[in-house]
């Protein structure tokens, strides 16, 4: 492609289903990676190779499987704290997606509360004094931003809900950007919790952490990250971020369904109530009461997701064997290829900036006189795969007053190609619809 | 699987110009949704008696957006109702939605159904039998609640 060193189409080759064809003949041409990324043959082979060597539960018994299935999980760990900058490995807590993982602290959070109301100053473990830094009631407020996927945002309605607290956000201005104007106002002493999105999954925006970060450190308050679409497609440091927790999805980053990370500052977690009840998250448990392990596994009760984690650790590999700072420039650059391209079509709006200037692959459109529904079934005839619908981000579709949007997104495996497939599939669509053949009458679109 | 089996011209006519679209005066009102996508319809329902214990009916009048599917069945079936009998209406919603769940096995009865055929290639596309569905039962949940209220055409304001 455009950029030099880029290999494209080795790339792709390592994708087996990009090989496929659909609707008969169509070649496959996948925009959605933003709702899921394809996979490498390399995850497929270490899952794989995971079931058929080595199966065993991990973190008990002595045996050789055993032994193997707990390196493998524990290595993926690594391989991730690598890969994010984590300062400390015991900081990667695996969830079984993002959206447990932001439940995960919501949920720990209104347990700081509850559990030091119920000990009653009786406490077993001496700790309900450590989970002061969390408790939320009456009079915080959690703020998060109108772009929220519905996991960022419902998980925190839930908690004020819980506790008492009140939930404020910033609002999004016309080309798709947090408006920042009243953030003094916003994040303030009461603020407990801070929680945005850094690439919004509908708007395709990347968000402004520093500046977010800074305020919410004047005021003492907890960062939360969802980085479930910049971590598949941008070089992401926690440690530069310098959030308190940063949540995001193994599925969207070549990984398998079924894994979620949840990385959380090292201090924090440590001091910080479990989510979920069950083995392994203990460390002594008596009838009357019970204490718990220490980070990760305080937060990863139950026998985790082995084979997934194995599978997010080949899937690491395989980004890191690319490089980030090289996926990145190849997205930008399909991203500024198709945002020019999606300007050429008449009747074609899009939802989200229009400059590829901090902002990702994800692109959502509308077209005059049309539901996305009847564009993503065309399309789809002819092989191109887009997602329409509301994105799980409702309040943005109200906030720019459309109903739904089309939403076409890319990866590490897009070609320029793809995008003239998508423009040829659009300009069909009108056609297809009869709105391409009298301009002039339809007097400016539906 | 064709494009033209799902969109026939039928469809296509009816979604660019709607029959019986626009809010007139009726028995009750209903607001029906379909969530996934967002297709919305707000649908009235006037009935009249008359002599006979099976009432006429005399309107279907609605407000909605959504897609081509939504749109366009919602402007069939009101051509399929309006004029007659409740019983006889009742039945074609019967007979539709059974073509729907159909898979695409089901032999439509073009006599009951008439322009509605047109739709049998939906009932192969699963994510879309909602959006052929949503004014049909709006239509039978509208006309429900006026024979519930004593369906007078008096009683319309």
């Amino acid at each position: 492609m455009s950029e030099a060193g880029y290999d494209i189409a080795r790339v792709r080759e390592d994708f087996p289903i990009l090989r496929r064809r659909v609707h008969g003949d169509k070649p496959l041409v996948y925009l959605d990676s933003a709702a899921t990324s394809q996979k490498p043959q390399g995850v497929l082979d270490a899952m794989d190779r995971y079931y058929r060597h080595s199966n065993a539960n991990v973190h008990r018994g002595i045996h050789a499987l055993a032994e193997e299935a707990t390196a493998a999980y524990e290595s993926a760990r690594d391989t991730v704290a690598t890969f994010i900058g984590a300062p400390d490995r015991h900081e990667v807590v695996f969830t079984k997606n993002a959206t447990e993982a932001l439940n995960l602290v919501a949920y720990s959070l209104s347990n700081a509360s509850a559990f030091g109301a119920a000990s009653g100053g009786r406490s077993t473990s001496g700790w309900e004094a450590a989970f002061e830094r969390f408790r939320i009631g009456p009079g915080d407020e959690v703020v998060v931003t109108e772009m929220e996927h519905h996991s960022n945002l419902v998980p925190w309605q839930m908690l004020c809900q819980r506790t008492g607290a009140t939930l404020r956000w910033f609002g999004l201005t016309d080309d798709g950007r947090l408006d920042l104007s009243q953030i003094d106002d916003l994040i303030t002493e009461r603020t407990k919790v801070l929680a945005f999105v850094h690439q919004s999954n509908i708007l395709g925006t990347v968000n402004p952490v520093e500046t977010l970060v800074r305020r919410a450190r004047e005021v003492g308050a907890l960062v939360v990250l969802d980085a479930c679409q910049s971590v598949p497609h941008m070089p992401v440091n926690v440690a530069a971020l310098d959030a308190d927790f940063v949540a995001f999805s193994g599925h969207k980053m070549l990984g398998p369904t079924g894994i979620g990370v949840l990385w959380g500052r090292e201090k924090l977690l440590r001091t910080m109530p479990p989510f979920l009840g069950g083995g392994e998250m203990i460390q002594l448990v008596e009838m009357s009461g019970s204490t718990y392990a220490e980070p990760p596994h305080r937060f990863e009760a139950g026998t985790p997701m082995i084979a997934e984690a194995v599978g997010l650790g080949a899937a690491v590999d395989y980004l890191s064997s690319i490089g980030m700072a090289e996926i990145a420039a190849h997205e930008h650059d399909v991203t500024a290829y198709a945002l020019q391209r999606l300007a050429e079509v008449p009747g074609v709006n899009l939802v989200g900036p229009r400059e590829p200037v901090d902002r990702g692959g994800a692109i959502s459109f509308t077209v005059d006189g049309l539901h996305p529904h009847d564009v993503g079934q065309v399309l789809d005839q002819r092989g191109v795969a887009v997602r329409v619908g509301q994105h799980c981000a409702r309040p943005v579709c109200v906030r720019y007053g459309v109903m739904a949007t089309s939403r076409a997104s890319f990866a590490l495996y897009t070609t320029h190609e793809e995008v003239d497939a998508l423009i040829d599939g659009l300009t069909y669509v009108r056609r297809f619809f009869g709105l391409e053949a009298a301009p002039v009458a339809v007097g400016g679109g539906a | 699987m064709q494009l033209e089996s799902l969109y026939q011209e039928i469809i296509l006519d009816h979604f660019k110009h709607p029959h019986h679209r626009g809010l007139r005066p009726g028995g009750a009102e209903v607001h029906h949704v379909n969530p996934t996508c967002g297709d919305e319809v707000t649908l009235r329902v006037a009935l009249d008696t008359g002599a006979d214990s099976d009432p006429v009916v005399t309107d279907v009048s609605y407000e909605g957006q959504g897609c081509s599917i939504s749109q366009a069945s919602t402007s069939v079936m009101t051509d399929l109702v309006i004029g007659r009998p409740l019983s006889e209406a009742l039945d074609k919603h019967d007979a539709f939605v059974e073509l729907m769940q159909s898979q695409g096995r089901g032999e439509p009865d073009e006599e009951l159904l008439e322009d509605a055929i047109a739709f049998s290639g939906v009932a192969q596309y699963p994510a879309r039998v909602k959006c052929a569905l949503l004014g049909w039962m709006a239509f039978k949940d509208a006309a429900a609640q006026v024979v519930a209220a004593g369906h007078g055409t008096e009683e319309q304001r």
